[in-house]
C-alpha cells in the first residue's frame, strides 16, 4: 500500500522529539516539567515503533504491541513519579530540582 | 503452539509469593506485619529450592520470546540467593526506620521478579516489561522513607535519571528493530549477521549502551547512584547494588553478545572506555568521601568498570568471568552493607569517623567488613582476587593497556578500603558499649563471609557451573 510517505520522515520527526525530550530533561528544573518532557521522549520511541512496523513488518503488529506496553508502562512510571513528587512537596515545599540538594559529591 | 507452563515455574512461584506477602500484610494487624519479613524469606528460600531443582529443566518459550537456558537459570539463582540475604539482613532496620509498611517485602519480591524477567528475556518487550517492573519497584523502595527528606530526594532523583535512562534505552531498541525488522534478540543477530551495519544500528547500539550505562552505573552515567545509595535505606541500597546491577549486566551481555555480537568491531573500544573511565574516576572519587555509603557507591561504580571487562572480551571466557565475578560481588556488597544497617541502628551515623574501634564493639561484623573489602579489593585468598583474574585473563590479548589501567585501580581501591580497617581496628571508639546486630543479621555475615572466603581458596565448583552456563549463551 503505497501511500508516498518516506521513512525517513518519520525517524526524522522522532529523532527530534527524542532531542527535544531530552533537551527538555536535562535543562528544565521543575520536576514536572522535566517528567512532561520524558514523555516527550518515549513519545518519540512510539513514533518510531508504529513507523517501523508499518514499513517493515506490515504483516505483524510487532511494533503497535511494543507501543502499547511503552505507553502503559509510562503511565505506571508517571503515576509514581507524581507520588513522590506530592510527597516531596509536602516535606520541602518545593518541586524545583535545584532547591533538592541535601546530598552533594 | 503449546505453551510450557514448567518453564515458568521460578517465575510463578515468585509471583505467588509476592502476591501472598502482599495479601497477607492486608490481612493481619499492624503489630504482627513483623512476621512478614521472615514470611518472604522463607518463601525466597522455597522458590530457590525450586529455582536450583528446576535448573536442568531448559527451554525455549514462544519461539524465542523467553528463554530459559542455564545462562538465565545462574542469574536466577544469584538474584533470589542476594533477595533473602538482604532480606535477612535488614530485618531490625526495616523495624526501626521504615516501619511495619506491608508494601516493604512484597515491593521487594517484585524487584526480584523483574531481575529474574529480565535474565531470561529473549525479545525486547520482555527485556523493557522486566526491566521496569525492577526499576518501578526500587523507585518505590528507594523513596520508602516517605517521611525522610533524604530518602525522598534520593526516590526523585533516582525516578527522573531512571525514566530518563529507560527513555534511551527504548530508544535505542526501536531503531534496532528498525534495523533488522525483528524485536526477538536471537533473530537480531541472524539480521545482523545477513545486514551488516547500517547507520541507523550503530546509533541504536550507542543509545543502548548510553540507557544501559546508566541502570549499571558506568561512568559517565554515574551521576545519580551517589546520591541515591546514600539516601535509600541501607537494605534498599546494598539490594540495588547488588541485583540491579548484575540484572542489568545480564541483559547488556544477552543484548550485546546474543543479538548484536557481530558489530563487535564497533561497540568493543566504546564499552572499552567505559570500563576504564568507570575504573578510574569510581575509585579516585572514593578516596576522599567519608560517607560509608557513598565510599561503597563509588566503588560499586569501579566493580562495575571491573565487570564490563568481561563484556569486552566477547568470549566464552568473558561471560563465564561476568557471572563469576558478579556471583562474589553480591556476598561482599550485601556483607559490608548488612555492617553499615546494622551499626546505623545503634549510632545512627553512616560516617566513616564513627566506625571508630568497631571490632571492640561488634568483632564479627568488624571481621567480616575487613573480608568483604579486602575481597573488594581483590586481595589473593578472598574471593575477589580470583574474579578479576578470571575478568582480566580475558583481555591480555588485544586490551593489555586495560588490564594495565585495572591493576593500578586495584591497588588504588586498597587505600580507601584500609583505611576503614584502619579505623575500625586501630582507632579507640566513643562509646566501647557492644553493637548487637540480632541472629538473622549474623547469620547474613556469617553466610558472606564463609562464601567470601570458601570461593576464594576453592573457586573451581562454582567457576565448572559458571563455564557450563555460558556455554549454553553461545549455542544458539
Amino acid at each position: 500500500m503505497a501511500t508516498g510517505l518516506n521513512p525517513s520522515y518519520f525517524i526524522a520527526l522522532s529523532a527530534a522529539l527524542f532531542a527535544i525530550g531530552l533537551y527538555g530533561a536535562i535543562s528544565r528544573k521543575n520536576a514536572i516539567a522535566v517528567l512532561i518532557a520524558i514523555e516527550l521522549m518515549l513519545t518519540a520511541v512510539n513514533i518510531n515503533l508504529v513507523a517501523f512496523n508499518k514499513f517493515l513488518t506490515p504483516e505483524a503488529f510487532i511494533g503497535q504491541i511494543f507501543a502499547i506496553f511503552v505507553i502503559t508502562v509510562a503511565a505506571a512510571e508517571v503515576g509514581l513519579g507524581l507520588a513522590i513528587v506530592i510527597a516531596i512537596y509536602r516535606n520541602r515545599k518545593s518541586v524545583n530540582l535545584d532547591d533538592f540538594d541535601w546530598m552533594k559529591w | 503452539m503449546n505453551f510450557d507452563f514448567s518453564l515458568l515455574t521460578t517465575e510463578l512461584a515468585l509471583f505467588v509469593l509476592g502476591l501472598s506477602t502482599f495479601v497477607l500484610g492486608l490481612v493481619v494487624p499492624s503489630a504482627s506485619r513483623r512476621g512478614l519479613g521472615s514470611f518472604a524469606a522463607l518463601g525466597l528460600l522455597l522458590v530457590l529450592g525450586i529455582a536450583v531443582i528446576n535448573w536442568s529443566n531448559q527451554g525455549v518459550l514462544l519461539n524465542g520470546m523467553y528463554l530459559v537456558d542455564g545462562y538465565a537459570n545462574f542469574f536466577k539463582v544469584m538474584f533470589i540467593l542476594s533477595a533473602i540475604l538482604v532480606i535477612l539482613g535488614s530485618f531490625r532496620y526495616i523495624d526501626q526506620h521504615v516501619g511495619h509498611h506491608f508494601e516493604y517485602y512484597s515491593t521487594v519480591v517484585f524487584a526480584t521478579l523483574g531481575m529474574v524477567v529480565m535474565a531470561s528475556a529473549g525479545d525486547f518487550i520482555t527485556l523493557y516489561l522486566g526491566m521496569e517492573l525492577m526499576t518501578i519497584s526500587f523507585i518505590i523502595l528507594v523513596a520508602f522513607r516517605f517521611m525522610d527528606t533524604k530518602s525522598l530526594e534520593a526516590g526523585m532523583k533516582y525516578l527522573l535519571l531512571a525514566a530518563m535512562s529507560s527513555a534511551v534505552t527504548l530508544y535505542g531498541l526501536s531503531l534496532v528493530y528498525g534495523a533488522t525488522g525483528t524485536i526477538i534478540i536471537g533473530e537480531v543477530a541472524e539480521a545482523v549477521a545477513r545486514g551488516g551495519n547500517s547507520p541507523l544500528l550503530v546509533i541504536g547500539l550507542t543509545m543502548l549502551v548510553a540507557g544501559l550505562g546508566f541502570k549499571v552505573a558506568a561512568v559517565p552515567f554515574h551521576m545519580w547512584s551517589p546520591d541515591v545509595y546514600e539516601g535509600a535505606p541501607t537494605p534498599v541500597t546494598s539490594f540495588l547494588a547488588v541485583g540491579s546491577k548484575a540484572a542489568s549486566f545480564a541483559i547488556l551481555l544477552r543484548l550485546f553478545l546474543g543479538g548484536l555480537g557481530d558489530l563487535h568491531g564497533q561497540w568493543a573500544m566504546l564499552v572499552a572506555v567505559l570500563a576504564a573511565l568507570s575504573m578510574l574516576v569510581g575509585n579516585l572519587v572514593a578516596i576522599p568521601q567519608t560517607n560509608i555509603k557513598r565510599m561503597l557507591a563509588y566503588s560499586s561504580i569501579a566493580q562495575a568498570g571491573y565487570i564490563l571487562v568481561g563484556l569486552v572480551a566477547a568470549t566464552e571466557a568473558g561471560v563465564k568471568g561476568v557471572m563469576f565475578y558478579a556471583f562474589l560481588y553480591i556476598f561482599a556488597t550485601v556483607g559490608a552493607f548488612t555492617v553499615v544497617a546494622a551499626v546505623y541502628n545503634k549510632i545512627k551515623s553512616d560516617e566513616i569517623a564513627d566506625y571508630a574501634g568497631l571490632v571492640q564493639r561488634a568483632p564479627l561484623a568488624a571481621t567480616v567488613m575487613l573480608i568483604c573489602l579486602l575481597s573488594m579489593a581483590g586481595i589473593p585468598p578472598l574471593a575477589g582476587f580470583v574474579g578479576k583474574f578470571y575478568l582480566f585473563q580475558t583481555v591480555v590479548q588485544g586490551y593489555m593497556w586495560l588490564v594495565y589501567l585495572g591493576l593500578i585501580m586495584s591497588m588504588v581501591s586498597v587505600y580507601y578500603y584500609l583505611r576503614v580497617v584502619l579505623v575500625m581496628f586501630r582507632d579507640d571508639p566513643k562509646d566501647p558499649s557492644p553493637i548487637e546486630f540480632g541472629s538473622a543479621a549474623n547469620m547474613t555475615l556469617i553466610i558472606a563471609m564463609v562464601i567470601t572466603l570458601v570461593l576464594g581458596i576453592y573457586p573451581g565448583p562454582l567457576a565448572e557451573v559458571a563455564n557450563t552456563a555460558a556455554q549454553t549463551f553461545f549455542l544458539r
